[in-house]
């Protein structure tokens, strides 16, 4: 054996992928204290797991009264967008690798909707927005499901892009305008009115677009970009919406 | 009166303490987005939208306007050092030169005022602080177009 050391070493990392990381959490109880307060988590966890995996062992094995959304774990509900190292993130998507667990983990509730418990916020006025922007199909004739109603595949990849958005909130609480008051619809209930406008199967477009043409609609969005950063589906936000703030201002000139 | 004390958290003794009770219930604060009587019926308009495409045109125009205008007040033909009343009084004689300057007035003030409009609605939080200082700026600027207006047309060369 030539080099027995190296071999053992090797043996020990992979028998313990195990890392020391430490989570900062934003805690907020309003039965306890009306202030929140960081506190810090030191774990051992596997660098390929995600920030849910931490946050569900503090929950399961140090301090039950951790409270955050999860669903489905794997992207796709939109449950549990947080503020994860000052950026907005799905913590079932993101891996702890990918982060710098050199560094404590910073986990926040997502800013601009109001703070129930934790890491849960009063998601209520996001789903008012886009309850406002009529997110279902309207046509003028009827709405029974008679037949098929056929669309061409350039007609499709029009608005496909925005089809994707899983109502995460990621988008609309990264956004500095929709933090000030709250009044902004917001680039989600934009980009879920640009689904339904821009479908050729659609025939309310023109009441979506007049929706939006509201004071505090596409004109408040000031391009800076935070929303197509913060989508966790790679939507192309900003981008959808001065298509409609375009198609806002082609249908009258 | 150890009803009314409250935590160094903020939390108060609930029994007993409350200034408010079933026939004096305390204010609602609703949410924002929330539908309620006083929420304005529309805000729809194209206000918004005429704003938003003044301020790309006027951009576009202004950059022409002040650019040249920097160019030929501070560059040109002897530089800064040529600008003086006669200099000037020259310059008004012309209708185009009052008009260049006229137009560049206008349209500064104007998307200036726009651009301050939208980061007060942006950064302003209470609507009080917002009311005064976008009546602060619209005086301002008011009074700045008038003025200027004024000069231009009833600029007097001879004056002593």
């Amino acid at each position: 054996m030539a080099t027995p050391v190296l071999d053992k070493v090797e043996a020990e990392s992979a028998a313990s992928p195990y890392i020391t990381v430490t989570f900062r959490i934003r805690r907020f109880n309003p039965e306890v204290s009306a202030e929140a307060a960081w506190q810090d988590f030191t774990l051992e966890i596997d660098p390929k797991e995600r920030v849910l995996d931490g946050l569900h062992k503090i929950k399961w094995d140090v301090d039950g009264t951790l409270t955050f959304r999860r669903s489905c774990a794997h992207g796709i509900c939109g449950s549990d967008a947080m503020r994860i190292n000052g950026k907005n993130r799905l913590a079932c998507k993101t891996l702890i690798k990918d982060i710098n667990p050199e560094k404590p983990i910073t986990v926040e509730p997502i800013k601009g909707l109001t703070v129930l418990k934790d890491l849960v916020v009063d998601m209520e006025p996001f789903f008012q927005a886009y309850r406002d922007v009529m997110p279902f199909l309207i046509t003028k004739d009827t709405n029974e499901p008679t037949r098929e109603r056929f669309q061409t595949a350039e007609d499709r990849e029009r608005f496909d892009d925005t089809t994707k958005c899983i109502l995460c909130a990621a988008c609309t609480s990264s956004c500095p305008v929709f933090w000030n008051d709250g009044q902004y619809f917001g680039p989600a209930a934009i980009v879920n009115a640009h689904r339904f406008i821009f479908d050729s199967r659609d025939e309310a477009g023109e009441q979506r677009l007049e929706i939006l043409n509201d004071k505090d609609g596409v004109w408040r969005c000031r391009t800076t970009f935070n929303c197509t950063d913060a989508c966790p589906r790679g939507i192309e936000v900003t981008k959808a919406i001065q298509e409609v703030k375009r198609a806002l201002i082609t249908r009258r000139f | 009166m150890a009803t009314t004390e409250t935590t160094a958290a903020g939390i108060g003794p609930v029994e007993g303490g409350s200034v408010y009770d079933v026939d004096n219930p305390a204010p609602l604060i609703e949410a924002p987005r929330q539908r309620t009587k006083k929420t304005p019926r529309s805000t729809r308009g194209n206000f918004e939208m005429g704003a938003w495409l003044f301020m790309r045109l006027s951009g576009v125009v202004l950059v022409v306007l002040v650019l040249g205008h920097l160019l030929i007040q501070l560059v040109l033909d002897g530089g800064v050092s040529k600008i003086g009343f006669a200099f000037v009084a020259g310059r008004w004689a012309s209708p185009f030169w009052q008009v260049w300057d006229l137009l560049m007035l206008w349209l500064a003030m104007l998307h200036g005022t726009n651009g301050l409009r939208t980061v007060i609605n942006d950064y302003a939080e209470r609507a009080n602080t917002r009311l005064w200082l976008k009546g602060l700026l619209y005086t301002a600027a008011v009074f700045t177009i008038l003025l200027g207006t004024l000069v231009i047309f009833t600029f007097d060369p001879n004056i002593r």
